[in-house]
């Protein structure tokens, strides 16, 4: 069951690297788990608030946003199929789409906080601050856990960049399939935080 | 497959000459043992940093009504000691030190499994450091809250909070990432024959604290970006004036900060397993209860965290559910100490110094243990809570227990770190002078708060004068103890390679290389094929 | 051990996956629009739960790779999932 390795300096086991990653996975699952615990103590205690102050927000962009991203975890699972059958170009070309929907998702949102913020609600805003405490809280997670997830989707467009580049040079290749396939699990996990991002932020009822 | 040791020696890893020199050759490496001491080294510096800060609290505390500085230095005081002593001491502890010089070494590995990134954390540990020292140093002056931050304060204060907070979120980072490689190491880098109950007790304990450090730091980590987004963005979060909730906030803050305590404990329990074994010569009681104990621990210790806050305002039901939960910690606590005495019933014990500081970590930390059943029952908490009895139990579990554990640690492994054997009588007597220092020092305090001395005031009542002297004095010896025990270890002289190399007998991994390690550990992966201590004829 | 028999999920299954996270996500928006009380959120956490479970087996390939993965996501959501009860315990009775 274990191997033997010549050199710790270039080691190199791609379970180890996997079993690193979905650690690493939940680890973020837990920092949003904190968020998610807040939102729903909040919740909670201001029930008719948070359902009021959602309807500020657009179902029909959140829905947009959601299938974005489901497609994008597609493609980038498909990605992993390609490479692994040896396909490097339909590799690139599926990567390349990831990054194309990920970054469409986060023009939508800047989209969406733009229009937030053209109507004087961010957080810290005079108008803000004269609504109930309810919607205080409702926006303040609002804009917060969603840029933390935004930020997110940053991080992991570079991961796929890297892996991009690596695919591209074949450094990541059909036997060595890590990186992407790690890279994926991030990505991913982006997803699933989005899952339930959506119905929590633009479909209380 | 013992040491012998005279035939051939690797050059080890602390003369090993690689692609660096000078003080790149550490500050650059990723071998796991320069990183342990790299961590060590820091972790030492921080301590007598915070030793520093506690004795001026205690000189303040010598007499009542002010002696030395204003009620503002004495609460930044308290707040940059205890943040000092947790985030860069205790926290990292013995798994970032010993853990990580050990592991490898005690699975039949040749390193981490992740050697780069274990440098990585060691940098976002002094990164965090530097941040928390900026904050000190800078703008409106030193935290005031306490290491806690609780909120609403927290937010309001006009002292350097932001730094503070955000330098505890990279310390937090950093902690993750080497509970992530320990995780991978013990997982993937096992030698042939070393399966999961092959492994050394403390590998068990420290595979333990990993997982709490993986599961419990995201949670104060993003409770503590929402502190500086209430702070900067005007969120509100914990701020009741926006709808927060502050009581949430201690929720979040002790669900990691419960967990934390067993973060510091958990190794030194191990620590002390090895201790108690090597030097009763005898194959550990209970080697499974033992090492479920451990996981036991790490897990119910997630879900007590609530016996931090009786007197907060939380529902009865959540208090009686905490209670309850806390005294059920007691049980793989338990069951550790009492496998230790059965593991030394009957054995042939050598009283060497390592094994004093092992019999004094489980004193101190017996009467540790014991008072925190009076903080863990709500009717009897909420008459101390607050009180200089949770600064007593509290320093007796992290200070006595962890503290301690950490020199029983660095005694025993001092000879397989360095090659070198300190002089066991001054340290025999240095421990005693500890053992006396540290109770005058703490034990007046469980009386003080037991009378009704709050925490974290400069000034006193004048009945509590008389205590608080004596508790001052013990600070004094306390600390001369501790300079004697770091002279006497850095005064160690070199011993031969028959000395060193096992120089207490001991049965694990470790105790069959040669001392110090050479930059590969092993020649050639061991196959392991005894049961873990398992007694072999020399 | 790198020599484990490699799973190699298909494009197709992959956008049969992809065409049920999309029907499960319709089926929210649409369940959440009509009124049903507090059964509205109950459903559509339901429904985001299934869609994470769908994304972690199949995409996150937790079906088919050894089974320590599984045991462990089930162990961390586990936890997660009784910190939140607890935590519940001081709200709901408070």
């Amino acid at each position: 069951m274990e191997q033997n390795h010549t050199e710790h300096t270039d080691h190199f086991d791609p379970v180890a690297s996997k079993l690193g990653m979905w650690l690493f996975i939940f680890t973020e699952i837990l920092l949003f788990g904190g968020l998610f615990i807040v939102y729903s103590v909040y919740r909670f205690k201001h029930p008719v608030e948070f359902h009021l102050a959602h309807q500020e927000l657009d179902v029909t962009i959140g829905l947009i946003n959601t299938i974005i991203l489901l497609v994008s975890s597609m493609t980038v699972a498909m990605s992993i199929t390609a490479l692994q059958l040896g396909n490097k170009k339909l590799t690139l070309i599926l990567i390349a789409v990831t990054l194309l929907l990920a970054a469409v998702f986060l023009v939508n949102k800047y989209f969406e906080w733009g229009a937030k913020i053209h109507h004087d609600i961010y957080p810290g805003s005079e108008f803000l601050l004269s609504l109930s405490k309810g919607d205080m809280l409702f926006f303040g997670l609002y804009f917060f856990m969603t840029g933390l997830h935004a930020i997110h989707i940053i991080v992991g467009m570079a991961l796929l960049g890297v892996t991009y580049v690596k695919v591209n040079n074949g450094t990541v290749n059909q036997n060595r399939v890590s990186l992407l396939e790690n890279s994926g699990l991030y990505w991913h996990l982006v997803d699933l935080i989005w899952i339930f991002l959506f119905p929590l932020f633009y479909l209380i009822h | 497959m013992t040491g012998n040791s005279t035939t051939h020696r690797e050059p080890s890893y602390l003369d090993y000459q690689g692609k660096y020199t000078g003080i790149r050759a550490w500050i650059l490496s990723t071998d796991h043992k320069r990183i342990a001491l790299l961590y060590m080294y820091s972790q030492i510096f921080f301590f007598l940093a915070g030793l520093v800060m506690g004795l001026f609290m205690k000189l303040e505390l010598i007499a009542p009504g002010p002696q030395l500085m204003e009620a503002q230095t004495y609460n930044a005081l308290f707040t940059v000691h205890g943040l000092t002593m947790i985030f860069l001491f205790i926290i990292p502890g013995l798994a970032a030190s010993f853990g990580n010089f050990m592991i490898p070494i005690m699975i039949g590995a040749k390193d981490v499994a992740f050697p780069k990134l274990n440098l990585f954390s060691w940098y976002l540990f002094i990164l965090g450091a530097v941040i928390i020292l900026i904050g000190v140093f800078s703008g409106d002056g030193p935290p005031d809250t306490g290491w806690t931050f609780y909120a609403p304060y927290s937010l309001k204060t006009n002292t350097n909070v932001v730094l503070s907070v955000f330098g505890a979120f990279v310390l937090g980072f950093s902690s993750i990432l080497t509970g992530l490689n320990f995780i991978v190491t013990i997982h993937q880098m096992r030698a042939p024959g070393m399966g999961f109950f092959r492994m050394p007790l403390f590998i068990w304990s420290l595979y333990g604290t990993a997982w709490i450090q993986l599961l419990a730091t995201p949670v104060v980590g993003i409770t503590f970006l929402m502190v500086v987004a209430d702070r900067m963005l005007d969120i509100g979060f914990f701020d009741p004036a926006k709808g927060g909730d502050p009581v949430l906030y201690q929720h979040l803050f002790w669900i990691y900060s419960h967990p934390a305590v067993y973060i510091m404990i958990l190794p030194a329990m191990g620590a002390i397993t090895e201790i108690i074994t090597t030097f009763s010569h005898r194959t550990v009681f209970g080697y499974k209860a033992i090492a479920m104990s451990s996981l036991a621990i790490a897990f119910v210790g997630y879900l007590v965290w609530g016996h931090h806050m009786f007197t907060s305002g939380m529902s009865e039901t959540a208090r009686l559910v905490f209670s309850f939960l806390t005294f059920l910690v007691a049980i793989p606590s338990a069951i550790k100490v009492f496998n230790w005495t059965a593991t030394m019933y009957k054995g042939s014990i050598s009283l060497e110094p390592p094994f004093w500081w092992a019999m004094a970590f489980i004193f101190i930390f017996m009467i540790g243990g014991l008072t925190g059943l009076v903080l863990g029952s709500v009717s009897t908490d909420i008459h101390v809570h607050d009180t200089m009895f949770v600064v007593a139990h509290f320093h007796y579990i992290v200070f006595g227990g962890a503290g301690i554990a950490f020199f029983a640690a660095l005694h025993y492994w001092y000879p397989k770190m360095f090659g070198k054997m300190y002089n066991k009588k001054v340290a025999n007597r240095a421990l005693l002078m500890l053992f006396i220092g540290f109770n005058t020092l703490y034990l007046p305090m469980f009386f003080l708060g037991y009378m009704g001395m709050p925490r974290r005031y400069y000034d006193y009542l004048p009945q509590f004068a008389n205590l608080n002297l004596l508790s001052t004095v013990g600070s004094w010896i306390m600390a001369t103890a501790l300079i004697i025990v770091i002279v006497n270890l850095l005064r160690a002289k070199k011993g031969t390679p028959e000395e060193m190399d096992d120089p207490w007998g001991g049965r694990t991994l470790e105790w069959k290389i040669q001392s110090p390690p050479s930059l590969e550990n092993f020649e050639e992966i061991p196959v392991v094929e005894h049961e873990p201590y398992e007694l072999t004829s020399k | 051990m790198s020599e484990h028999k490699q799973h190699i999920s298909t494009y197709k299954s992959q956008i049969l996956v992809l065409l049920s996270l999309i029907v499960l996500t319709v089926l929210t928006v649409t369940i959440t629009s009509v009124h049903l009380g507090a059964f509205n959120t109950a459903a559509a956490m339901l429904i985001a739960s299934v869609k994470a479970a769908i994304v972690l087996l199949y995409f996150m390939h937790l079906k088919f790779d050894e089974k320590i993965y599984r045991f462990m996501v089930t162990l961390v959501l586990a936890i997660y999932a009784v910190v939140i009860i607890i935590t519940f315990f001081d709200y709901l009775y408070r």
